[in-house]
């Protein structure tokens, strides 16, 4: 009756339980069924790694997409938490202690969190670009540490273990791996449940002001220097969880895991899949894990079609693929969404071509350069081609170009029908 | 018997960049409850003193004093905790956010929420009271769900005194509320800020004359870095000094 409830402003009631939880049920429900429809040991171990990654690139966006912190060494956290957690299994297995694999994650949360404290306290205490490159000089720091310091990072061969060796209750030996893809389902649920309940928190609320605006951040009494080091450290905390969880399922934690090359991939997990949102570095992890195991599998060149893809997402779509689904959504509620599908898939077959016609061209180059002594003779998908002959090239060049051409134009034409669709009106119905 | 300390208290102030001394020895004390306009002409040093009080800059010498306590160099934060807050000439809010955020996130220090992370924003009445409180109060309920980003610049100049408001602080410092505004705009700004500094000390910078010599209890005038002149506005307007160095023949 009064003018709030018009309104509808935030009441504080929940929204029902499905409307709350709904999500969460389904993610849930998805997570428990997935190695019962993709049961081959390939897709267990792929969807273990998944999950791990999931967790990492969410605490990659605490930083990044919550409080717009670009950090460069995120990885040091995950490597750290790993070594941690290999550690402690092989002293446990040592001492006899009775623990179960199940909560080794813990130390390698512990371990990140404590690592987040220290070099959060000098990282934080600037923000922006100085920030970004006291990360990435913690980084070669920590990496230069771990070929150095062998003892505890085993040098280049890294540390193993065996998460058979420990205490199993209920008969988990954690042996066969479909036992370990539901330990860490188990704790992608709980890490991404903490770290979705943190962003509804004062203190989730306060990180996305320091995002928008450390300066004023400051004059409604906050100090950012805080809000960095908390976020810093609690997102130290979650990639150490996905460090150690990585530990148990690998067996083995080696320097690389906390060098420059993981680094960057969290970024381009969160980058691909959507900075900002909860749902983007999901996608993003998914995704980049996925096209990590199929394409290393498919070309040897699989992280220069990374960088291709990173370049194009970053300048086409920098709100990432969840940025361009959530485009989509007052579409859906106008129910307007059919007129831009057709421009869609107009747009999607030349750009599939372009992509073809590139990867044509990096594959015969690749073969000319990197694969001389093998001859010009390869493979290009299903078809057998020669390298030095001038047809592919110039099939693949007009794909290139052609497509490239062609999906411009079907992409403007595409924006065009995405504004006048949002144009319409709201009630508006398709006839029947 | 001392009397009771001024709200705020700046004594023999300076502030120096390299070479030069922006303001030069200031001296003033608006006491509690009053509505203190600072005029001058562009350049005087008006947004640095707003700074120097407010703890974006440290002063180069003399103290300010809040309630009598001195907080001269002390982070803006710490500031603002002892209930002082300001608004920003150019309009300082957080873009991305909604508008009903930003208001809630500018009530949470003061409601003692700090830096929770156990507790659901969404339950926090009493942080869900104010912000409804402060919307109504700035006129923005309407709008609660937009991205402060994309409000219209009178939208966005409230929501900057909504902001400056919503942590409950005693002592407000605005930087120039009415700049850019319509008559109309600057009517309804000028009777918001009438109720929010009821029960208030107010500081204010202001280029409008009218909204000077209609809100002010007390007018100083910078020029210079000095003030040449403190009083009512009656005295003011009769100042030969400030005629000749400021008003001129706006008032004349």
């Amino acid at each position: 009756m009064s003018a709030a409830d018009s309104l509808d402003l935030p009441s504080g009631r929940g929204e029902g339980l499905l409307a709350t939880y709904g999500a969460w049920i389904a993610a849930a429900g998805a997570l428990a069924v997935l190695p019962h429809v993709f049961r081959s040991g390939l897709a267990v171990s792929t969807m273990s790694l998944m999950g791990i990654m999931i967790i990492f690139a969410l605490s990659y966006n605490m930083l990044l997409g919550q409080t717009g912190l670009l950090s460069f060494g995120h990885a040091v956290f995950f490597g750290l938490g790993g070594f941690l957690t290999v550690h402690m299994m092989n002293a446990a297995e040592g001492a006899g202690v009775r623990l179960p694999v199940a909560l080794f994650p813990l130390a390698g949360g512990v371990a990140g969190l404590a690592f987040g404290v220290i070099f959060g306290a000098v990282s934080t205490r600037r923000a922006g670009t100085a920030f970004a490159m006291i990360t990435l000089g913690i980084a070669e720091l920590v990496s230069s540490s771990a070929l150095i310091l062998r003892h505890f990072f085993g040098g280049e061969a890294g540390v193993t273990t065996d998460r058979t060796g420990l205490f199993h209750p209920f008969g988990l030996t954690f042996g066969p791996q479909v036992q370990v893809y539901y330990l860490i389902a188990a704790w992608c649920f709980v890490s991404a449940a903490a770290m979705y309940a943190l962003t509804r928190t004062p203190f989730g609320r306060i990180c996305n002001a320091v995002r928008d605006n450390p300066e004023r951040a400051c004059f409604i009494g906050y100090s950012t220097r805080t809000v960095r080091f908390l976020a810093f450290s609690l997102s130290g905390m979650f990639a150490g969880v996905a460090g150690g969880l990585a530990a148990i399922d690998f067996e083995i934690v080696n320097s690389a895991q906390l060098g420059a090359a993981q680094s960057g991939a969290v970024i381009l997990m969160v980058y691909i899949g959507g900075v900002g949102g909860f749902a983007g570095p999901i996608i993003g992890a998914i995704l980049v894990t996925y096209l990590q195991a199929t394409l290393s599998d498919i070309t040897d060149v699989w992280q220069l079609y990374f960088g291709l893809l990173f370049i194009g997402m970053v300048m086409f779509a920098p709100e990432g693929i969840a940025g361009l689904l959530a485009r989509q959504q007052p579409l859906l509620q106008r129910g307007q969404l059919h007129r831009v599908v057709p421009f869609y898939l107009l747009a999607l077959l030349p750009g599939l071509a372009a992509a073809t016609g590139l990867s044509l061209i990096i594959e015969m180059t690749n073969q000319l350069t990197v694969h001389a002594p093998d001859g010009p003779a390869m493979a290009f998908g299903y078809v057998r081609i020669n390298a030095n002959a001038f047809l592919p090239w110039l099939i693949g060049a007009t794909l290139f170009l052609g497509g490239t051409w062609l999906f411009l134009r079907a992409a403007r034409l595409a924006g065009d029908a995405y504004d006048g669709a949002l144009a319409a009106p709201r009630t508006q119905k398709k006839p029947a | 018997m001392t009397p009771p300390s001024p709200a705020l208290e700046l004594i023999n102030l300076r502030k120096s960049f390299g070479a030069m001394e922006i303001i030069r020895g200031v001296d003033l004390a608006v006491p509690s409850g009053e509505r203190h306009a600072v005029i001058g002409p562009n350049g005087a040093g008006k947004s640095t003193l707003f700074h120097l009080v407010s703890g974006r800059f440290r002063p180069t010498a003399g103290s300010i004093r809040l309630r009598g306590e001195d907080i001269s160099g002390m982070a803006p934060e710490l500031i603002n905790r002892r209930g002082l807050s300001r608004s920003f000439q150019v309009t300082n809010i957080f873009p991305r956010l909604t508008v009903w955020e930003n208001v809630r996130c500018a009530t949470l220090w003061s409601l003692g929420y700090k830096y929770s992370c156990w507790r659901n924003v969404e339950r926090l009445a009493d942080a869900r009271r104010r912000t409804e409180e402060i919307l109504t109060e700035i006129n923005l309920i309407e709008r609660w769900r937009t991205p402060a980003g994309v409000l219209t610049y009178a939208e966005q100049r409230a929501l900057e005194i909504g902001l400056t408001i919503a942590g409950d602080a005693d002592i407000l410092l605005l930087d120039e509320p009415t700049a850019g505004m319509s008559r109309n705009e600057t009517e309804r700004v000028v009777s918001l800020i009438r109720k929010v500094s009821e029960r208030r000390t107010l500081l204010m910078i202001e280029h409008d004359m009218g909204v000077v010599f209609d809100l002010a209890d007390r007018i100083s005038v910078l020029v210079y870095g000095e003030i040449i002149a403190t009083g009512a506005p009656e005295q003011i307007k009769a100042n030969a000094a400030v005629q000749e160095a400021y008003l001129g023949a706006q008032v004349a």
